[in-house]
């Protein structure tokens, strides 16, 4: 038995996390993973920001796509989910599914393939992508847990949302570190960002106020191989 | 024209005579006559500068009734001059070379410049060794082509080798065209002394607290004193120490480039006045300005190149006569031994000026743009222009062909932007600004200094609300520096005591926190980096016993103790040290090639170390040493020969293992983030909004991972790899040091702790980690929970 276990959860050494009550796992790559229902949880891929940026002159690599297409591959491989749930802004704009090139639309459509997929819309693409099969929501609940883009005001028990790409940073040895990181508070989830071009908005910003139970946040954020589970009161603004 | 003559020659002035003899032969304007272009366009690095000549140029001027106007032109210049200078210009322009930029980058370029004679450019060996010289030699370039019968004069301090400053100010065609020189031989020698004091030098750090007492009263015992330190915060320190011990009120400032620009300008003008007693300063105030009647300049900390000791010295006493005087102040027993070899090597008259670099891609990439928003241009053409200034003139077409593909369309290997492009060929082939738009984003983002963001210090009532209106602006800080700070911390800045309140986008709110003790900003240093000669000449130094009567008796002791306890390697060794302490096991070696090369060398020693199986748990950098400690005994295995000190020091460590760390490391990020504003694929700042550094820092590095994966040749990749190679100095002299070191690596197992190792050794806890063990750090703060809910 772990230090974690022995501990009730206090400080989860595993990315495993308790969201009302339902286990799930945080991946370091940005996924969550609910074992019970085999289902995948990415949010705010944003899928064509580069040429969403190129068309205002800004001219991004045309790769993030792809970047972000590979690492869902993945997650995917690794996992293997019978249902993908994309929870909003899965591509940047609501033109990007149709700007996308051809060879990452195969990638895409290859990973839809033999299992369930549901595009929940965001305030970037507040329609179903142009010419992508899956199903399309506004909001989706399932088991007890109800997935939507934005987060719902004040407390919601068994709420997963995205949309507000949180990260976080701690300080040791005088030294800041920032990682994007599962907002979370034991009843609520709010996903990293998984685009390979999106930033990501400190969990300590106003934006924020008012939805987690602040004595019992945990920023589970992401390194190279694991989550690491840091308490809301060794984060720092920034 | 190259004009080469000690600080205090007056040569600043005479660049100028040529310009100001036409300008006095020359037929006055008729009203009613259109107004004339520049006459003359004068460049220099530095903002003061340009306004400190207009004041010392125009003097004489009106004296002799010229009929000639001068105006500066700086990043400062109201919007209002600028309108009105382009209008009607002045006779002789003060600039700077982003200014230069803007000037060809503009519609009327031509008629703006249709009258130039000469251009005199100040402080040319400090121009071109960096990137804003690479834009000013492209702005030549185009000068040149504007005016082909423009004259060149160029102004430099005393240089290892003035043909390449030659080349550098005329057109290369025929390539190695050189202009004419003129050398003006050396005035009285400096009278340099190092600070003797009767207390005790410390181990380590940059403090030099010590020694405030003897500096104040050297301060008292002259007219006026420039005080010189390396950093922002070792200015704002010694400012503060002397302001506790100045019992006679004497006035005292402070200057450095954080600081609000009223506030500089407040000082510089009562320096001019001869106001002040002493002025602590950083290099803002470094250049060849001449202000007030210094007659003492002390240099606190160690002052690295010998060169930039030269220059800083020249401050002082601004007559070829009269010999310059200076103190050395070393703030601890390391920096006693390089004050010893930069006087010295002052005597010998030794330079080190970094060698010129050819031209970075992502300056070229930038000029591209301003050329296209000037006027369309063809392509050919341009190359032909380009490679008539000095840096550029090996460029390839090929290369530049892919510049320009990169200006329009990004240069991706995926071809998907050609809709996209910031500029497009007309049906005759010559390249345009594709909207008006694009040419207001050059113009917002022109130039080549990246600084890191920098946030507005405000200082508020106590616990004050932010965000609410008011609070005088102190200056600016480093957002690095801010990050580290809580609610209610402590530090220095612009000479006050200030307490942390709080950040508000890109605000820092402070208070007034006078009679507490400072949180005093870690000493950032190892800027520069100690130049391959003074390194040497503290080897050298070290290795003979006999030099040591030059040395304060204490530190020559210290030496001594080494010498008995441990050793003294000779001046071509390089010693390694082992011993255990507490549960840890230390190696300590000595290379003197400064702390950036160091952390380098930590980094890849630390690699080859772990794969020794010597589980090595960290490093720490001096400028002259470097500390590794490991789980293994170090020691013990270097005996066996488990460990192999000609392996572990193998010349191939820069090749794979550098290859493999330099592509992950912080340090590639950085230089690439620098080519990706410089080039214009990041934006600085954006028509309407300012991204802040943060923002900036985020994408760029997102932006590099996916091109290093998705397109690892593309043009800006290879940009960040030349940069890297060319500008990190600390690889080359790492390289160069391993090749030195080769068979003279001298291994001495000790049971304890050596005097010489006592200075890194207090680093250690000091110091933060560098590199790239950010997942260790956040292990750790789980660790501590951990530990803090198990107990």
């Amino acid at each position: 038995m772990n230090v974690a276990n022995r501990m009730s959860g206090f400080v989860p050494r595993t990315g495993e996390i308790t969201i009302a009550g339902q286990v799930a796992l945080c991946d370091p790559r940005g996924a969550l993973f609910l074992p019970h229902l085999n289902l995948l949880v990415v949010s705010d891929l944003h899928l064509e920001k580069g040429s969403s940026a190129a068309r205002r002159g800004s001219l991004l690599p045309p790769y993030d796509t792809g970047a972000t297409l590979d690492r869902l591959a993945a997650v995917i491989d690794d996992l293997r989910p019978s249902t993908v749930l994309s929870l909003g802004d899965s591509f940047h704009d609501d033109g990007g599914a149709g700007r996308m090139p051809g060879f990452y639309r195969e990638k895409l459509l290859a990973l839809m393939t033999g299992r369930d997929w549901i595009w929940v819309t965001g305030n970037h693409d507040p329609q179903a992508p142009v010419g992508l099969p899956g199903m399309v929501a506004e909001e989706i609940a399932i088991d007890g847990l109800r997935f939507r883009h934005e987060p719902s005001a004040g407390a919601q028990s068994g709420e997963i949302a995205g949309h507000l790409h949180p990260g976080a940073m701690v300080i040791q040895r005088g030294r800041a570190v920032r990682r994007r990181c599962f907002a979370a508070d034991g009843d609520r989830l709010i996903m990293p960002a998984f685009g390979a071009f999106t930033g990501s908005l400190n969990v300590l910003d106003r934006a924020y106020h008012g939805l987690f139970r602040w004595e019992r946040f945990i920023a589970h954020m992401l390194g190279n191989v694991r989550v690491y589970a840091i308490p809301g009161g060794r984060l720092r603004m920034g | 024209m190259l004009l080469i003559a000690p600080t205090g020659a007056g040569k600043t002035l005479a660049g100028f005579l040529p310009a100001l003899t036409d300008l006095a032969m020359r037929p006055k304007r008729k009203p009613g006559e259109a107004h004339r272009g520049v006459h003359t366009l004068y460049i220099s690095p530095l903002k003061a500068l340009a306004v400190d000549i207009e004041r010392n140029l125009s003097r004489p001027v009106v004296e002799m009734q010229l009929p000639v106007s001068i105006e500066t032109r700086t990043g400062d210049t109201p919007h209002h001059k600028r309108q009105r200078q382009k209008l009607a210009p002045p006779d002789i322009l003060l600039s700077t070379p982003e200014q230069l930029a803007l000037l060809i980058a503009s519609k009327d370029a031509d008629r703006f410049f249709a009258d130039l004679k000469y251009v005199v450019l100040d402080e040319l060996h400090s121009l071109v060794t960096s990137k804003r010289g690479h834009l000013l030699a492209l702005g030549l370039a185009r000068l040149r082509k504007l005016v082909p019968s423009l004259q060149t004069i160029g102004l430099s301090a005393t240089v290892a080798e003035p043909d390449a400053l030659r080349r550098w100010l005329v057109a290369q065609n025929p390539p190695g065209n050189m202009a004419a020189l003129i050398t003006v031989a050396g005035g009285a020698k400096p009278i340099i002394t190092i600070l003797e004091s009767e207390e005790r030098v410390p181990w380590a750090g940059h403090s030099a607290r010590y020694a405030i007492v003897d500096v104040y009263e050297a301060i008292k015992a002259h007219r006026t004193t420039l005080l010189f330190v390396n950093t922002r915060s070792q200015a704002e320190f010694l400012f503060q120490e002397l302001w506790r011990v100045n019992d006679d009120t004497l006035p005292i400032a402070l200057h450095h480039g954080s600081l609000d620009v009223a506030q500089r300008r407040r000082v510089e003008n009562a320096m001019e006045a001869n106001a002040l007693r002493a002025v602590v300063a950083t290099s803002t105030l470094d250049l060849g300005i001449d202000w007030g009647d210094v007659d003492l300049v002390i240099h606190v900390g160690a002052p690295k190149g010998a060169s930039r000791l030269a220059q800083r010295i020249g401050r002082s006493n601004h007559r070829m006569d009269e010999p310059s005087r200076a103190i050395l102040v070393p703030a601890n027993r390391f920096e006693v031994l390089e004050c010893r070899a930069a006087l010295e090597a002052n005597y010998l008259g030794a330079q080190d000026t970094p060698p010129l670099i050819d031209g970075a891609l992502d300056v070229l990439a930038q000029h591209i743009m301003g050329m296209a928003c000037a006027a369309p241009f063809d392509a050919h053409a341009l190359w032909q222009e380009v490679r008539a200034a000095e840096p550029y003139a090996r460029l390839d077409e090929a290369i530049f062909v892919r510049v320009v593909d990169f200006v329009a369309t990004g240069g991706y290997a995926l071809r998907s932007y050609e809709r996209y492009a910031r500029i497009r060929q007309t049906k005759e082939g010559l390249w345009r600004v594709s909207h008006p738009r694009y040419a207001q984003q050059y113009r917002l983002n022109v130039g080549t200094i990246v600084e890191e963001a920098m946030l507005n210090v405000r200082l508020i009532k106590r616990g004050g609300r932010r965000g609410a209106m008011g609070g005088m602006t102190l200056g600016k800080v480093e957002g690095g520096f801010v990050e580290s700070l809580t609610h209610g911390d402590t530090f220095l800045f612009a000479g006050k005591m200030l307490r942390f309140e709080g950040i508000r986008e890109n605000e820092v709110y402070v208070s007034n926190a006078a009679g507490q003790d400072a949180k005093v900003p870690s000493y950032a240093g190892g800027k520069f980096p100690l130049s391959t000669y003074l390194a040497a000449e503290v080897r050298s130094m070290l290795a003979n016993p006999k030099r040591w009567q030059a040395l304060p008796e204490q530190v020559a002791g210290w030496l001594e103790m080494q010498k008995l306890k441990s050793m003294l390697p000779n001046a071509a060794d390089l010693l390694v040290e082992t011993f255990p302490r507490g549960k840890r096991f230390y190696m300590v070696l000595y290379p003197f090639e400064g702390r950036l090369a160091h952390q380098t060398l930590g980094m890849l020693l630390t690699r080859r170390l772990e794969r020794a199986g010597a589980r090595p748990l960290g490093f720490v950098a001096t400028d002259y040493s470097l500390g590794v400690w490991a789980h293994g005994d170090l020691g013990a295995m270097i005996a066996s020969g488990e460990l192999s000190l000609s392996a572990l020091f193998d010349e191939d460590m820069l090749g794979d293992d550098r290859d493999a760390w330099l592509a992950e490391s912080y340090m590639l990020k950085r230089t690439f983030r620098a080519c990706a504003v410089i080039s214009g694929l990041i934006e600085k700042r954006h028509p309407g909004k300012e991204k802040t550094g943060r923002q900036v820092t985020v994408s760029a590095d997102l932006i590099y991972d996916v091109l290093r994966t998705h397109d690892p040749d593309h043009i800006l990749l290879h940009a960040t790899r030349a940069d890297a190679a060319a500008g990190l100095l600390d690889v080359r002299r790492l390289a160069d040091m391993l090749s030195r070191i080769r068979g003279h690596i001298v291994h001495k197992p000790l049971d304890r702790i050596s005097p010489l190792a006592v200075p890194v050794m207090l680093e250690i806890g000091r110091e933060s980690v560098k590199g790239e063990a950010d997942d260790v750090l956040l292990s750790e703060v789980e660790d501590d929970l951990i530990r803090e809910a198990m107990s």
